[in-house]
């Protein structure tokens, strides 16, 4: 049943990044209509794939990164459609609906079965989920950076093409990645303390200094120093554009190492 | 019965003709009283702006009706003749009467395309004949539509979207910086024209707090009382410089007074917070090497024409589906003017049948004198419902028929096999307007 939800879920996804993406260079009310609705449709199917997961799959204490993966991709569809909702950002789900896609398509990819950590401690989840809501709030403020760059280069260089016109102020941009930061820093900040809890309930440390756990300590140094200096001495517009792509990358290969690990336990 | 338009635009006439043909407001109903005393103009409507001078009317006769629009514009101003008038004018009639209001109200014809202005200058000419029952059903439809019409056009196309004013164009690229402008400070230095223009803009679309400076300390205070903001002196503006998130310059100086060091130290003041420099002084009076600091960005009296050039395009393109939404919508009121014109034929065709079932009942009732009333009455019904039934497909078929290419031919025998005779505004009228029609469904844009 889940399965084949995602499977719809996943198609869905698709035909609305291609077209999003179109969206970038076309001018059609009508295509963009049929991305929101395509994207609506899509969290729908969404949605009922992980509650009959819920509570029909397997029931361990501790989310597969399959699930985790999948979680991230709700999760930023349904910032997408929040922020719709509120300003009407079309252009926003250029951005965001493919990156959705890229994490609900290695979801696919990797096993749904085994567990990220042995579950010794009933709250797992509760580590997974927080570290995957920080995750989202990044995501966010990354693309937030990318759209700003993008439309900081336009403004500079003077070319008032499609994309430049669907694109929202500068400010906003920031703004929307000031948000995203201050929002996602202290969810993470909480998944990794619970983390390191469970962790030691489970082997007596708080880190083992794998290099999964190293990557994320480093990724949260980086954003603690990056939101510091926005709000100390300035980083903001450019900067912090800039900061936040490179902070996500971070994040990125932090769950890549997870995965290569869940991947591990596999073979 | 045909509706027409007389008139004269910047399209046709130089501004000397125009400005003596304009109907001053106040003067505006007078006119419209003596235009609907011509005889022969059943319905009058004048359209007067800067840009044109237009008689819309329902007149009896076309060519008398022409006569009559163009003594009336000559008689409006003594010094200006029939002849003299002659080759400014434009005379339409039929569809293409409709289709040139449509066009006029959706600011298609105006000098710049999509224009807002237009619009309410037509309500109020409506307005006007309104109140001095110049207009009848005509008309009333006619324009009623044109105004919806030209709603349509500004809310389903782009047409009046984009800047077409170099002043404009300076607010619709700051917003693309700053969202909300209204908590956003404007320093005005200089009172060169165009500058005064755009900061007046600025304060349009909400800007609250307005800086000004000028080499002459009285200017600016002057200049600051009129924007309701605050006078800086010019030899400290560019220590202020960090305050302000649009800077507007605009001076006689013949260098640069703003220095990319200048714009470096704003925005490092101003913590990177972006920073909009527009210089519409010629010769430039901002470096242009401010270009290359970050989170400033400096636009010249080029660049802001340039983005009006590519808006003016895409205005042009707009307006080609603006055009097709007008043929469309001609159509539409061609359907209904051309109902209006089988009505006469179908009361003429159900007093005649009418008359024949009346007279034929009363023959017969006369014989059947010692039927009881109820049974009369029975009698009556299965005469009317005969009739009824014999020409409803009749009646039906006119109205569905009329708009279309033959529906003269139709109105035409059903006067013949009912034997109509002339009533009113009939087969005369749709042939004299078929032609025309045609062509103007045929004439693209």
């Amino acid at each position: 049943m889940a399965a084949v939800f995602f499977m719809v879920t996943m198609a869905l996804y698709f035909a609305a990044t291609v077209s999003f993406l179109a969206l970038l260079v076309r001018r059609a009310d009508a295509l963009s209509t049929f991305s929101l609705t395509v994207t609506a449709v899509g969290f729908v199917t969404h949605t009922i794939a992980l509650v009959t997961r819920m509570f029909v799959g397997p029931g361990s204490s501790s989310p597969s990164i399959h699930e985790a993966l999948s979680f991230f991709s709700w999760m930023l569809i349904l910032v997408f459609l929040a922020v719709e909702f509120r300003h009407r950002l079309h252009v926003l789900g250029s951005f965001i609906v493919p990156l959705a896609l890229v994490s609900l398509v290695s979801a696919a990819a990797l096993p749904d079965t085994v567990p990220t950590l042995q579950p010794v401690f009933r709250t797992l989840w509760v580590h997974v989920t927080l570290s995957m809501l920080g995750t989202v709030g990044f995501a966010v403020a990354f693309v937030a950076g990318v759209m700003y760059l993008i439309q900081d280069g336009l403004l500079k260089s003077k070319r008032f093409n499609v994309l430049y016109s669907k694109l929202p102020a500068l400010d906003f941009l920031d703004d929307l990645n000031q948000q995203s930061i201050v929002l996602g820093f202290p969810l993470l900040t909480l998944g990794i303390i619970t983390g390191a809890i469970s962790a030691e309930f489970a082997r007596g440390t708080y880190v083992n200094w794998n290099p999964e756990q190293t990557w994320a300590l480093v990724t949260w140094l980086f954003y603690f120093i990056v939101l510091v200096g926005r709000l100390t001495v300035g980083w903001r517009a450019k900067r912090a554009a800039y900061l936040t792509i490179i902070g996500f990358a971070g994040v990125v290969l932090t769950l890549v190492g997870v995965a290569i690990k869940s991947f591990g336990s596999v073979s | 019965m045909h509706i027409v338009v007389v008139g004269l635009s910047h399209k046709t006439a130089p501004v000397e003709i125009r400005e003596r043909l304009a109907v001053p407001e106040s003067r505006l109903g007078e006119a419209l009283t003596r235009l609907c005393g011509y005889s022969g103009i059943k319905e009058g409507m004048l359209l007067s702006t800067c840009n044109r001078v237009e008689v819309y009317a329902v007149v009896e006769e076309l060519e008398a009706g022409y006569g009559r629009i163009q003594e009336f514009l000559a008689d409006a101003h003594l010094s200006v003749s029939s002849e003299q008038l002659t080759p400014h004018l434009y005379w339409q009639t039929g569809d293409r009467a409709i289709t040139h209001l449509f066009r006029v109200t959706c600011s298609l014809d105006s000098m710049v395309v999509g224009e807002s202005q237009i619009l309410g200058q037509v309500k109020d000419a409506f307005e006007m004949a309104l109140t001095h029952k110049a207009t009848g059903l005509i008309l009333n439809k006619v324009v009623k539509k044109a105004i919806s019409v030209a709603k349509r056009v500004r809310t389903d196309t782009k047409i009046a979207e984009s800047a077409v004013s170099v002043s404009y164009a300076a607010v619709e690229l700051a917003k693309k910086i700053f969202s909300d402008l209204r908590d956003k400070t404007v320093l005005l230095v200089g009172a060169g024209e165009m500058a005064k223009l755009a900061a007046r803009h600025f304060i349009a679309s909400g800007v609250r707090h307005v800086r000004v400076t000028t080499r002459t300390p009285q200017h600016a205070v002057a200049l600051a009382d009129r924007f309701n903001g605050t006078a800086v002196p010019f030899e400290q503006f560019r220590e202020e410089m960090a305050t302000a998130d649009i800077v507007l310059v605009s001076t006689g100086a013949a260098h640069y007074l703003v220095g990319s060091d200048d714009v470096q130290r704003a925005v490092k003041q101003r913590m990177n917070r972006p920073m909009f420099l527009i210089d519409i002084s010629v010769p430039r009076n901002i470096d242009p090497a401010v270009r290359h600091v970050d989170n400033a960005f400096l636009f010249d009296i080029d660049d802001l024409e340039s983005r009006v050039e590519q808006n003016r395009g895409e205005r042009l393109q707009e307006a080609e589906r603006a055009e097709h939404m007008v043929i469309e919508e001609v159509g539409a009121v061609r359907q209904w003017l051309k109902s209006l014109e089988v009505t006469p034929t179908i009361v003429a065709l159900k007093s005649r049948v009418e008359d024949i079932k009346r007279a034929e009942v009363e023959k017969l009732l006369g014989r059947l004198a010692h039927l009881p009333p109820q049974e009369r009455a029975l009698v009556e019904a299965m005469a009317s419902a005969i009739v009824n039934k014999l020409i409803h497909n009749t009646m039906v078929t006119l109205k569905s028929e009329v708009a279309s290419a033959d529906g003269a031919a139709f109105v035409e025998a059903a006067k013949r096999f009912f034997n109509l005779g002339e009533c009113g505004i009939g087969a005369e009228d749709l042939d004299a307007e078929a032609p025309t029609t045609r062509t103007s469904a045929n004439k693209p844009g």
